[in-house]
This record gives structure tokens, C-alpha cells and sequence, in this order.
């Protein structure tokens, strides 16, 4: 049997990976990919904390669905903003993107 | 070690070095490839959780659908896939940092907490219960209506907004 802390400690190194990359890469593509990552780290947590603590409940599983959806949902709106902005700018580099700074 | 935590940490390292892979790519086409890898490792760690509807809905939306949407996205924005030029921005390192500490804060908290022994076996019709619920008025039917919508709206507002204007 694998401990329960393996799981979550992959899931927090993940996150961690994710987390860097969305603050440290210059490309807007990039940084959607690095929340991809992180969002994938919170549904390994959430399903084995399914596993581990109530499999009898469907709910840890129901959430990991959810994020799926809202994952999808972000992706797809945000590469059209991504190809809308590359179409206007020529760029995605987010350090080239800043027609709101004051 | 037993064979079932050899296949673990294979799964583990898959997942976690083609995530690494994936930030520091140089070159994005090939971050994309490394991101499907990954996904794939996060789908074989779903199947050792037991939740294979998931795992085959992990390959479904995320490797299939997700991941040929940023492929589309990076060729369709192919004058930065030929010049990459630095792929990190000069905070990297203060990110690394941020990113460190916030493992470093985690993992003890993680391995700290008196988490139960071993875990009680899965139910034989985990995934029938999982569909029941979805659809049950008293849990999640309302929720997964509203995903439905949500996702509807954004495939609007995605079509509405990539549309070429005239």
C-alpha cells in the first residue's frame, strides 16, 4: 500500500512546479500551461483524499469533475484571449502586454 | 518495496520531471509535449487511486481535448515558437524562491498530520454512485448543471472573442 503522504507530497511538488512557472515564464501560453499543472496537482489531491478518507462518498471524485470542467472552460477562453491579443500586439509575451498600466 | 510503489514512483517521476520540463522548456511547442506527458502521469496516478473514471476523463478532456487547444494556440502564434528568445522573465528567481518556500511550508504539514493508517477499501460501484450523484437533486445536480452552462458560456465567449473582426 502506498502512503497516503506520497500522494500529497507529489501533488504539493506539482503545485509548487506550477506555481513557478506561472510567476517565472514570459510566454502567456506558458504560464496557461503552469496553471494547467496546478490545477491537475489540486484534483490528485482532492481524489486521494477521496481514496484515503471516504471512498464511500462520492464527493471528492464529483469535485475532481468539476475542476475538470472549469479547467477546460479557462483553457478555452484563455487561448482565444492569447490569439485575440497576438492578432492586435503581434506578441504573447506577457512583459510586452501592459496597454492597462497606468 | 513492493511492485505497486516501484510503479508509484515510476508514475511519480514521470509526472513531476516532465512538470519540471514543462515550465523550464525553451522551446513552447515542446512544453506542450512535455505538459501531455505529464497529464499522462497524473492520469496512471489516478488509476492507482482506484478512480479510473476519472483517469479516463483525465485522458479525454486534458490530453485530448485541452492539450490539442494550446497546440492549436502556439501555432497559431508561431512568430514567438520561432523566436523563443529567454523563456523566463527576471523575477524567475524570486519565483523559485516563492515557489520553494511554499514546498518547504507544505511538506511538513503534509507528512505531520495524523492521517489514517490504511484506507478503507472502494465501494465495487464507486463509478455507478459517482453518476447517481451527478444527477441527484440532493447532491450535485444543480453544480453539474451549472458547469454545463458555464462551459457553454465560455465556448461562446472563446468563439466570440478569437473571432477575426471585420
Amino acid at each position: 500500500m502506498i502512503p497516503i503522504t506520497w500522494y500529497l507530497l507529489v501533488a504539493a511538488a506539482l503545485f509548487c512546479i506550477g506555481v513557478y512557472g506561472a510567476l517565472a515564464r514570459r510566454n502567456a501560453i506558458a504560464i496557461l500551461m503552469a496553471i494547467e499543472l496546478m490545477l491537475n496537482a489540486v484534483n490528485l489531491s482532492l481524489v486521494t483524499f477521496w481514496r484515503y478518507l471516504h471512498p464511500e462518498r462520492t464527493m471528492g471524485q464529483a469535485f475532481a469533475l468539476f475542476v475538470l470542467v472549469v479547467a477546460a472552460a479557462e483553457a478555452a477562453a484563455g487561448l482565444a484571449l492569447i490569439i485575440s491579443i497576438y492578432r492586435n500586439r503581434e506578441t504573447v509575451n506577457v512583459e510586452n502586454i501592459d496597454l492597462l498600466r497606468g | 518495496m513492493t511492485l505497486i510503489q516501484a510503479v508509484f514512483i515510476l508514475l511519480a517521476a514521470l509526472t513531476l520531471g516532465a512538470g519540471l520540463m514543462t515550465v523550464l522548456s525553451r522551446h513552447l511547442f515542446h512544453a506542450v509535449l512535455y505538459l501531455i506527458l505529464s497529464l499522462v502521469g497524473v492520469a496512471g496516478l489516478f488509476i492507482l487511486l482506484e478512480a479510473e473514471f476519472l483517469a479516463g476523463a483525465q485522458v479525454l478532456i486534458y490530453i485530448g481535448a485541452i492539450s490539442i487547444l494550446i497546440i492549436f494556440a502556439v501555432m497559431l502564434t508561431r512568430g514567438m515558437a520561432r523566436n523563443p528568445g529567454p523563456p523566463l522573465n527576471n523575477q524567475s528567481p524570486a519565483a523559485l524562491v516563492i515557489a520553494g518556500l511554499f514546498f518547504i511550508l507544505l511538506a511538513p504539514v503534509l507528512t505531520g498530520f495524523p492521517w489514517p493508517a490504511a484506507a478503507p477499501g472502494v465501494p465495487a460501484d464507486a463509478i455507478e454512485a459517482l453518476g447517481r450523484s451527478l444527477v441527484d437533486p440532493n447532491q450535485f445536480a444543480l453544480p453539474f448543471e451549472l458547469a454545463s452552462v458555464m462551459i457553454l458560456a465560455a465556448l461562446i465567449g472563446a468563439i466570440f472573442i478569437a473571432r477575426e473582426k471585420r
